[in-house]
């Protein structure tokens, strides 16, 4: 079957309903001091703007993707992210995939911290990213693409792919500037397998503004300020002994994020694959709610301190 | 004298001094000399100047209060009178600072005291923060500062 006829078969699908009420309802059950979101619609890109301190941002996301000489599937990852200060932010993720016609499977945790070194906003603002990964080798949430990932390695039943064991340290250099309404990123990855592998690097550059620069003036959902509109190209860089395009996967995707209000932000992101080792298509959607002042209240709930 | 009501006289002595001392380091305190608005004698000249692009825009100020909600209220507190976070941004050290330094601040954040950078809104909105921040006032005594707080809030539930 032609990966398109899978992936129309699969949107109308019952089992697209419920992954899709999954973020809904796991979302819904932290409705409690909302704080406004200004997320961008970055799925793979990091910007300089780190959450707020006492934050935190509970996310789900999904990625839906079409394989050649093997099963879609989708991928899901839960979030947990932290603002410890106004300079360091750290985030808990949870892993899963479903393959179709094969299995569904739990595949990992990371744990992420981005920090600023800089006080103040300069026209360029860098930010260093260290993540641990604890995976297998059937992850296939692909928040990065580096090295020499390709489509094949994705082929395999999941029964294959879960016997490999990967342990990574996971490196990034996040520039990213915002001028006139715009974000401009661009994050370099360095990513070192644990168990004797070569480094690999990676990349992603992205730029984004919302559909409106001005606040308006009375309470509203739908007004144009609270989306944001964005793009962004990802994709591997080879390895340390064959750094380049060559045998690598590439993606550009045009990206939305709708931030209400009241804490909740919805993103969506198709990307499409640029070359042949490339997935032909991904689907990215998913569900973020910010509590604000979520540091305050498990202080209290521990000292009593009001 | 027994030892008991002796002791009891020396503490007692002690806390009617510790108190006074209190009363007086208060009294004698500038109020221009506190220390969580430092920063706004940080912000570099070419920035104070900056003029407010939506000084004259009628519906800025309301924006201003939206977003105020949105993403100050939380540290700030409602009405801006200050929380246990954050200070108050009705004292006389912001009300009396520029429109650009207050942009400044907002923009740059004061990272190292957890004031987030806020660069990520853009800078219509952090100009129409500023306007809503200005407006709203010094409030230098106790009673003003309840009864706006008061109305404010009574603004907000009406919403």
């Amino acid at each position: 079957m032609p990966p398109t006829h899978n992936i129309l078969g699969f949107l109308l699908s019952r089992s697209f309903a419920y992954l899709l009420a999954i973020p809904v309802v796991l979302a819904a059950l932290f409705l409690a001091s909302p704080a406004g979101a200004q997320e961008n619609p970055y799925f793979v890109a990091y910007d300089h703007n780190l959450e707020e301190p006492g934050s935190l941002e509970v996310e789900t996301f999904s990625d839906f993707g079409t394989q050649r000489k093997g099963n879609n599937f989708v991928s899901y990852w839960t979030e947990f992210e932290y603002g410890a200060t106004a300079w360091w932010t750290t985030e808990f993720y949870v892993d899963a995939q479903s393959t179709l016609q094969d299995s569904t499977l739990y595949t990992g945790f990371k744990w992420e911290n981005r920090f600023r070194p800089l006080k103040n906003e300069h026209w360029i603002n860098p930010v260093l990213y260290v993540e641990y990964e604890h995976i297998n080798g059937a992850d296939k949430t692909m928040k990065e693409v580096e090295g020499h990932d390709v489509e094949s390695d994705f082929a395999p039943p999941n029964s294959e792919l879960r016997q490999e064991h990967i342990q990574e340290i996971e490196l990034k250099l996040i520039l990213s500037s915002n001028y006139k309404g715009w974000n401009f990123t661009e994050n370099t990855l360095a990513v070192k397998n644990l168990s004797n592998q070569p480094w690999e690097f990676g990349y992603a550059i992205a730029a984004a503004r919302p559909l409106a620069l001005k606040g308006a003036s009375h309470k509203c959902n739908l007004c144009l300020e609270h989306f944001i509109a964005g793009i962004e190209m990802y994709g591997g860089l080879g390895d340390r002994y064959s750094f380049g395009l060559n045998n690598t996967s590439q993606y550009l995707a045009p990206a939305l994020a709708w931030n209400l209000p009241s804490g909740w932000t919805f993103r969506i992101e198709p990307s499409f694959g640029l070359n042949d080792q490339s997935h032909q298509f991904l689907l990215r959607y998913g569900v973020s709610y910010e509590i604000s002042g979520f540091g305050r209240m498990v202080s209290q709930l521990f000292t009593g301190k009001q | 004298m027994r030892p008991t009501t002796l002791i009891a006289t020396w503490v007692m002595s002690l806390m009617t001094v510790a108190y006074c001392a209190r009363l007086t380091a208060q009294s004698s305190q500038d109020p221009n000399s506190d220390p969580r608005y430092d920063e706004l004698g940080k912000v570099p000249e070419k920035y104070r100047a900056k003029q407010n692009p939506l000084s004259n825009d009628p519906e800025a100020i309301k924006a201003g209060a939206i977003l105020f909600k949105e993403h100050c209220e939380e540290c700030h507190g409602v009405g801006a009178v200050g929380g246990k976070k954050a200070p108050s941004l009705r004292a006389p050290q912001v009300q009396e600072a520029s429109d650009g330094t207050i942009f400044w601040i907002l923009s740059n954040g004061i990272v190292r005291k957890k004031m987030p950078v806020w660069s990520k809104l853009p800078e219509p909105q952090r100009w129409q923060l500023v306007r809503y921040i200005k407006s709203l006032g010094s409030a230098t005594t106790g009673k003003s500062v309840e009864d706006r707080t008061q109305k404010i809030t009574q603004e907000h539930s009406q919403e």
